[in-house]
């Protein structure tokens, strides 16, 4: 899946929803990012962390599963609207047969996948439905 | 800047090629077009090569030189080659650097080609470096997979406008019969929308053979500025646009999902260089690698009102014989998708329908002809217009 000081370094973010925001523009960043879109070199970037709700805008149950994901197959990935403005690409837990566009979801700590047998177990935010 | 135009093209059988390495296929394409050309190698002033992942699919990097070496243009020519890479945009943008570098003056005789070799490794590892086109960091790390993506934009396509699976079924099925009857495609059997439907699931709403393969081969064009292409050709064909814009390279910073913009801005671009409009388009490959994708690029390009583009192909309007016939070579559903190749076969099957050479999959009377290349879930977009007329 990667290195681990790859995944390390952003631990922050994958573990706590920790991203960025513009205190020029007002834009929020998830995944976070360090240098603003819309300002650029007159953007100025301060650390935010996500409430951590939001709702599904779109979904997809996934039957091939990505490498690393196989014991989970099948599992439901979701681009996902924070309410504070930005998307993100996560997984859902839950019932698919129970999951819509336009669902209410929250975040959660949850096993993202594994290395492989010998190789360290990633952990990270999922979303389950809001009301659960 | 020069007026530039197509002299010679030629492209591989696409398929599983198990008895071909890289080199050797990129070396028949490139000679094949030269061939077709009538020009010689001695004549070639620079290679472009649009390939996307040589690095994990043959470990192999370098691959400019590589193929500069197995052409025999470099012992004793020395001349300049150039791997292009934007993942599955990387054929388009390479003939698109060879334009650039013919219409500066730079070079007068270019060659542009594209390939990938993608079966030397298991359809893990293949799928995985497919899957390096999108943000590794924050979709692939939360197990997104790249028919994963394509099914989030089918899915919202679905709900917002009411396109079904037998609409994007049709798509598959057009394309498989259109492949029927090209020579060098991987697929040549004609496929039902029963077969669709009934077909493993891959990422709902996406069946397998709502998917393109994974294909071995390569293609290649000679490029020539338009006031010398006459003495190598008696039918030129003239490049009216080249035409490229990027977007966020994760699908859920996008604007909107179910519009790749990239594709929009590029054919607002190109259309405007060209001094044309969709409907003088007479003929058009685009980057159908998932059947979602061919029906939000006819949206994105003009030829189908957003959200309408599976009517328009259960109509049977993007067939050929239709009002805009779209993927006559079979797209790469059916023709197949070495990724890298990608773009340089969808030049060559416009320039033999332009040509007139298309045999049974010929657009009747074809004048203007587009290209259409995606790299990723649409971060990049690549167009051409290409013409009969200088």
């Amino acid at each position: 899946m990667s290195s681990v000081p790859r995944f390390w370094r952003n631990l922050g973010s994958r573990y706590n929803l920790e991203g960025t925001r513009c205190e020029e523009c007002g834009n929020y960043f998830y995944p976070p990012r360090n240098f603003c879109v819309n300002c650029r070199r007159s953007g100025q970037i301060e650390p935010y962390k996500f409430k951590g709700t939001g709702e599904i805008v779109t979904y997809t149950l996934i039957h091939a599963a990505a490498e690393g994901f196989e014991s989970q197959c099948p599992y439901t990935l979701a681009i996902i609207k924070l309410d504070e403005g930005p998307s993100l690409t996560a997984q859902v837990v839950g019932d698919p047969e129970k999951m819509y566009i336009g669902m209410r979801v929250r975040s959660v700590f949850r096993k993202l996948g594994e290395g492989g047998e010998r190789g360290i177990i990633y952990y990270g935010t999922k979303f389950i439905p809001a009301d659960a | 800047m020069r007026d530039v135009a197509i002299i010679g093209v030629k492209n591989t059988n696409f398929g599983e090629l198990w008895d071909q390495a890289l080199r050797d296929i990129v070396v028949e394409a490139g000679i094949g077009a030269i061939e077709d050309a009538g020009a010689s190698g001695k004549e070639i002033d620079a290679l472009y090569v649009g390939n996307m992942s040589a690095g994990r699919f043959v470990d192999q990097e370098h691959i400019g030189a590589l193929i500069a070496d197995y052409s025999g243009l470099s012992k004793n020519l020395h001349i300049p080659a150039t791997r292009v890479e934007a993942a599955c945009a990387s054929g388009g943008l390479a003939l698109r650097q060879a334009i650039m570098s013919v219409a500066s003056g730079c070079s007068d005789i270019v060659v542009a080609a594209g390939a990938e070799k993608m079966t030397d490794v298991g359809t893990e590892e293949a799928s995985s470096a497919l899957a390096s086109a999108a943000d590794r960091e924050w979709e692939g790390m939360a197990g997104a997979t790249f028919p994963g993506l394509y099914a989030m934009i089918a899915k919202l396509h679905m709900h917002r406008y009411g396109t079904t699976s037998e609409q994007l079924a049709e798509v598959a099925v057009k394309n498989h019969k259109n492949g029927y009857f090209n020579p060098i495609a991987q697929y040549k059997n004609i496929i039902t929308v029963e077969d669709v439907l009934n077909s493993i699931m891959v990422a709902d709403p996406l069946h397998i053979f709502d998917c393109s393969p994974i294909t071995d081969g390569a293609s290649a064009v000679v490029l020539a500025p338009a006031e010398i292409a006459h003495e190598y050709t008696d039918t030129p064909i003239y490049i009216k646009a080249t035409a490229q814009a990027s977007d966020t390279i994760a699908l859920h910073d996008r604007r909107d999902i179910t519009t790749l913009d990239a594709t929009v801005i590029a054919a607002n671009r190109a259309y405007s260089m060209a001094k044309l409009k969709p409907e003088d388009i007479d003929v058009v490959e685009v980057h159908d690698c998932f059947t979602i994708a061919e029906i939000c690029a006819i949206e994105d390009l003009g030829f189908a009102e957003k959200g309408k583009g599976g009517i328009v192909t259960a109509n049977g309007e993007t067939s050929i014989g239709g009002r805009i016939p779209v993927n006559t070579s079979g797209g790469l559903k059916a023709c197949g998708h070495p990724v890298g190749a990608t773009g340089i076969k969808q030049a060559v099957e416009i320039v033999t329908q332009l040509r007139g050479d298309a045999g049974r999959r010929q657009v009747e009377g074809a004048s203007y002809g587009m290209t259409h290349n995606v790299g990723g879930s649409g971060a990049t977009a690549v167009i051409h217009i290409f013409s009969r007329e200088r």
